[in-house]
This record gives structure tokens, C-alpha cells and sequence, in this order.
């Protein structure tokens, strides 16, 4: 379990690090190696060169203003975490977060790297596609936004070409008056999802994520769907899947259940924030 | 094709450690093989267990899921640097025996490794968050219940930390392998 050769190669400036990646197709980048890592040691990838943006500060940040929050490529899933800011301008990534892997794993971890990953098992790629977010990408070609709904291509696929580097994710802001609620089953807390339920309720629209059901993050419309008929609704529109960790059936239970659970707890959690927002 | 290597500078407990190591060198196998410090345990070596879980800047971190050559400049912290200077036991591993926290012992390493940075982000934790303190440790022996007293035993005994802060007088060692 000890991963193939390759260059290592560390930049110390973003310039730098997209030549160091554009002069190699078969090179990857080293974010905060908590996926990619594993993949390297059971050899399931065998990249050419690595490229470790850890040296790169400028990407470290978290800004937060009223449009939204962004994430740079180095911010660790526990800054994020930790940020008092990002769960006051969008409570969904904070509570989404705490059910990223445990606290070691998400000292080193990044978001944006989570995103890049494009796992459909992962808590931040349903997060950000429910918000409607996107990842800025930097290349020798320039620069490029890529919108939530253009990222997941498939199973751990996104559309990142392969001489692009994520700098930045986009999270928007909670428009005043919306909700958000976010649950999840796992075996034991901090373990991939069996099923995950993200939901967003903003005036009329009603919205659910799905995590760990379908291979690309999966966002379902139940605006107008009346309480009680939430989770055979967001059933119909997806098709959950088997696998050593839960049988199909199982899981069509569970987004029955947490469905109606966590799309009402958006539903409460606006009215909530609408009275106190009332003048 | 001989594989490029790399010159690393490591600091760990305190002291510097000059190394010369592929880039694809795992930080737990660095510390194990090319420094001699085999408190370090290797379990699963791919994130899941724990047992390799090291200090990085007094964080937490799976030293299976880093490569030497990207720990450089940061100091590491091993559960041989957890001791207090004069060799006597911190108040982690001190609740560990008091309270049976290990039977095998494999996995105790990264448990007082995550443990001793736990307390020192919460040094009053409830009972739910000793278990959330350790919920990323496996421990083959299932020795949970004892491990979680331990927790709650260290927590009443206080914060010591002295792997945290580098040893007095401790001398700067250059070694190759
Ligand atoms: C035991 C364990 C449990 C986990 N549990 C969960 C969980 O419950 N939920 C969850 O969501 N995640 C979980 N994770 C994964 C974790 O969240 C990782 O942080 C995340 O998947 C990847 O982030 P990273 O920074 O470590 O990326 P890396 O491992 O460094 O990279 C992952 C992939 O993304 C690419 N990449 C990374 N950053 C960039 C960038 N800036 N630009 C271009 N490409 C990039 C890499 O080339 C690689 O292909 C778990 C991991 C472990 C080890
Ligand atoms: S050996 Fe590193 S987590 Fe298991
Ligand atoms: S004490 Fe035996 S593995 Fe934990």
C-alpha cells in the first residue's frame, strides 16, 4: 500500500503552479490529500507529477460579505468550520461541515478539494449545488467560473480540465427570510453518508439535496409539495441505488423519512428567521 | 528510471531531523523508518483508523495522508514527544492507565495523540464529546468504554501539554539515514 513514483513538485506562487501543472497532463493536484492520498497508496491512481498547492498562502483565505461566502482552495474544511461569519451568512455550510468526515480528517481537508472531487457521497458538492454556487478555475488559458450544475459530470468526475487548478468556491448568501436544514444517517458520526439530506425553503420554493443516493449530487424541486407527501415525492424523482452499505430499499426509506424531517425543518427554520428579520 | 530525491527538513518533539527521501515517502513511514520513532502506529494507511494520527502544528492530522516532503517547516508532534521532560507520564497517558484506556495498545498512539489536542480545543468536555473526541480512532480491541473515561479522567487531571511546546535544552539532531 505505498503509492507509484512520481515528481513532486511544490510552488510557491499560483503562476507558478498552473505552469508546474500545464507542462504535464498526466499531473495532479496535491490540495489537502485526504482522498487523493488513499487513491495513491492502493494505487488506484498513478499520476505522473504531483503539484502541492500547499505552499500557496494566497489561497488560504475565507472572505465573507453579503453576496455570500468564498472559500479558497487552501481553507481546511475546519476553518471553515470554525468561522463565525460563514454560519451567520450561510448556515447550510456550516451545518453541512460537521458532517465532514471527524475533526483530524477535516484539519486537512479543503472544501474547495472536496468539491474538485466530485464524490456524490460528500456533504459539499450536494451544498453547493442545492445554493446554485460555483468554483472559479485558473489555468495558463485564463481564468473561468464554472456554475454548481455544469461541476458534476459523474462518479467522482468534474469538469475541471486537466491543467486547471480550483482556486475559489462560491457559496451565496442566505437571502433574508429563507431557511436551511441539513441531516444525514451514517453509522456512526463522521462516516460517509448512507443517506443525506440537505434542504433550502426561500419564500414559495422549496428545494432538497441528496447525498450518497444518485452519482451525481442530485437536487429535487418540492415547492408546493404539501407536508406528508414530501419524501414519496423526492422518491419519484430518484432512483436510490444498493450497495454493500444499504440495499435500495433501505435507502428509499431513508429519504422518505429524513425528506419530510429536514425539508420541514427548513420550512420552520425560514418562518423563524422571517419573524426575527420582521421589523 | 532512479527516483529524484528530496532533502527534508523535519522537526518533531523539539528536534530537527535532515532527511533524503522520495517524494512519494508517507510522513508515517518517514517517521518511522528513516527517524526510529515507531510510536507512530500504521493501521489501515488510508485514513480510516487513526492510528498514525500525529501533531502538525498542534492539530490532528493522519501522517498516512502526507508526504514527508510536505511536512516541511511545520513541527510534528509524536506520542514520544507527549511525555513530560523528565520522562514522566503527561496527564493523558497518566488517565490511560489509571482508567484501562488500552489493552493491546496498538491504537494508543493515535488516541493520545487526538486526545491531548482534544482537550486542549475543549479542556471541559461533556460526556458527548469525549465520544466525539475519539469517534475517528478505531480500536481493535473495541476498548472503547475505558477509552472515553480516560478522556473524561485527563480532563478532570488538567491540561498538560509539554510535547507543545519544544523541550528545554533539547539539541538539534542532524540526521541522515
Ligand atoms: C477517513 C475519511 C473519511 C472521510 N469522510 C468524508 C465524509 O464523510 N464526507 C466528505 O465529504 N468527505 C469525507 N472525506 C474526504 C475529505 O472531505 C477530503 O477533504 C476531500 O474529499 C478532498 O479534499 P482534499 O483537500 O483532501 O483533496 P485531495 O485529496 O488533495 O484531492 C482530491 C482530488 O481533487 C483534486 N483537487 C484538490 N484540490 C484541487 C484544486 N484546488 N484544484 C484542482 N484539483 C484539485 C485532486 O487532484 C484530487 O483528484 C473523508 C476522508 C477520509 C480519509
Ligand atoms: S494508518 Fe493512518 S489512519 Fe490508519
Ligand atoms: S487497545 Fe488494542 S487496538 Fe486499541
Amino acid at each position: 500500500m505505498k503509492p507509484a513514483p512520481f515528481a513532486y513538485h511544490r510552488p510557491s506562487t499560483l503562476d507558478e503552479a498552473i505552469a508546474t501543472l500545464a507542462a504535464d497532463p498526466h499531473a495532479k493536484v496535491l490540495a489537502g490529500g485526504q482522498s487523493l492520498v488513499p487513491l495513491l497508496s492502493m494505487r488506484l491512481a498513478q499520476p505522473s507529477a504531483l503539484v502541492d498547492i500547499n505552499g500557496l498562502a494566497e489561497l488560504a483565505g475565507i472572505r465573507v460579505d453579503d453576496r455570500g461566502v468564498r472559500i479558497g482552495a487552501l481553507a481546511r474544511h475546519a476553518d471553515v468550520l470554525a468561522s463565525a461569519e460563514v454560519r451567520r451568512t450561510q448556515p447550510l455550510v456550516s451545518l453541512a461541515l460537521a458532517h465532514v468526515a471527524h475533526a483530524t480528517i477535516r484539519n486537512r481537508g479543503t472544501t474547495v478539494g472536496s468539491l474538485v472531487h466530485a464524490d456524490a457521497a460528500a456533504e459539499m458538492p450536494v451544498v453547493l449545488t442545492l445554493l446554485g454556487g460555483s468554483v472559479e478555475v485558473a489555468s495558463v488559458r485564463g481564468r473561468r467560473t464554472i456554475a454548481a450544475a455544469e461541476l458534476f459530470l459523474g462518479p467522482l468526475e468534474s469538469s475541471l480540465a486537466p491543467d486547471e487548478i480550483a482556486v475559489s468556491a462560491d457559496f451565496p448568501a442566505l437571502p433574508a427570510g429563507a431557511g436551511v436544514a441539513f441531516e444525514e444517517i451514517a453509522r456512526r458520526h463522521g462516516d460517509y453518508a448512507l443517506c443525506g439530506v440537505a434542504a433550502l425553503a426561500d419564500g414559495e420554493t422549496v428545494k432538497a439535496g441528496f447525498v450518497s443516493v444518485s452519482d451525481v449530487p442530485t437536487v429535487v424541486d418540492l415547492s408546493g409539495v404539501p407536508a406528508g407527501e414530501r419524501g414519496a415525492a423526492a422518491l419519484a424523482e430518484l432512483d436510490p441505488v444498493g450497495d454493500i452499505h444499504a440495499t435500495a430499499a433501505y435507502r428509499s426509506q431513508l429519504v422518505r423519512v429524513l425528506t419530510e424531517r429536514v425539508v420541514g425543518s427548513a420550512v420552520r427554520d425560514a418562518e423563524l428567521r422571517s419573524r426575527e428579520g420582521a421589523p | 528510471m532512479s527516483e529524484e530525491l528530496h532533502d527534508v527538513r523535519l522537526s518533531v518533539n523539539g528536534a530537527s531531523y535532515d532527511v533524503r527521501v522520495p517524494g512519494r515517502r508517507l510522513l508515517s513511514d518517514a517517521l518511522r523508518h528513516d527517524l526510529g520513532l515507531t510510536g507512530t502506529h500504521v493501521g489501515c494507511e488510508h485514513g480510516v483508523c487513526g492510528a498514525c494520527t500525529v501533531l502538525l502544528d498542534g492539530a490532528p492530522v493522519r501522517a498516512c495522508l502526507m508526504f514527508a516532503v510536505s511536512a516541511q517547516g511545520q513541527e510534528i508532534t509524536t506520542v514520544e514527544g507527549l511525555a513530560r521532560p523528565d520522562g514522566t507520564l503527561s496527564n493523558v497517558q497518566q488517565a490511560f492507565v489509571e482508567c484501562h484506556g488500552l489493552q493491546c495498545g496498538f491504537c494508543t498512539p493515535g488516541f493520545l495523540t487526538t486526545i491531548t489536542a482534544g482537550l486542549r480545543a475543549n479542556p471541559t468536555p461533556t460526556h458527548e464529546e469525549c465520544r466525539e473526541m475519539v469517534a475517528g480512532n478505531l480500536c481493535r480491541c473495541t476498548g472503547y468504554q475505558n477509552i472515553v473515561r480516560a478522556v473524561e479522567r485527563a480532563a478532570e487531571l488538567g491540561l498538560d501539554t509539554p510535547s507543545l511546546v519544544p523541550r528545554e535544552g533539547s539539541s538539534t539532531n542532524e540526521e541522515t539515514p
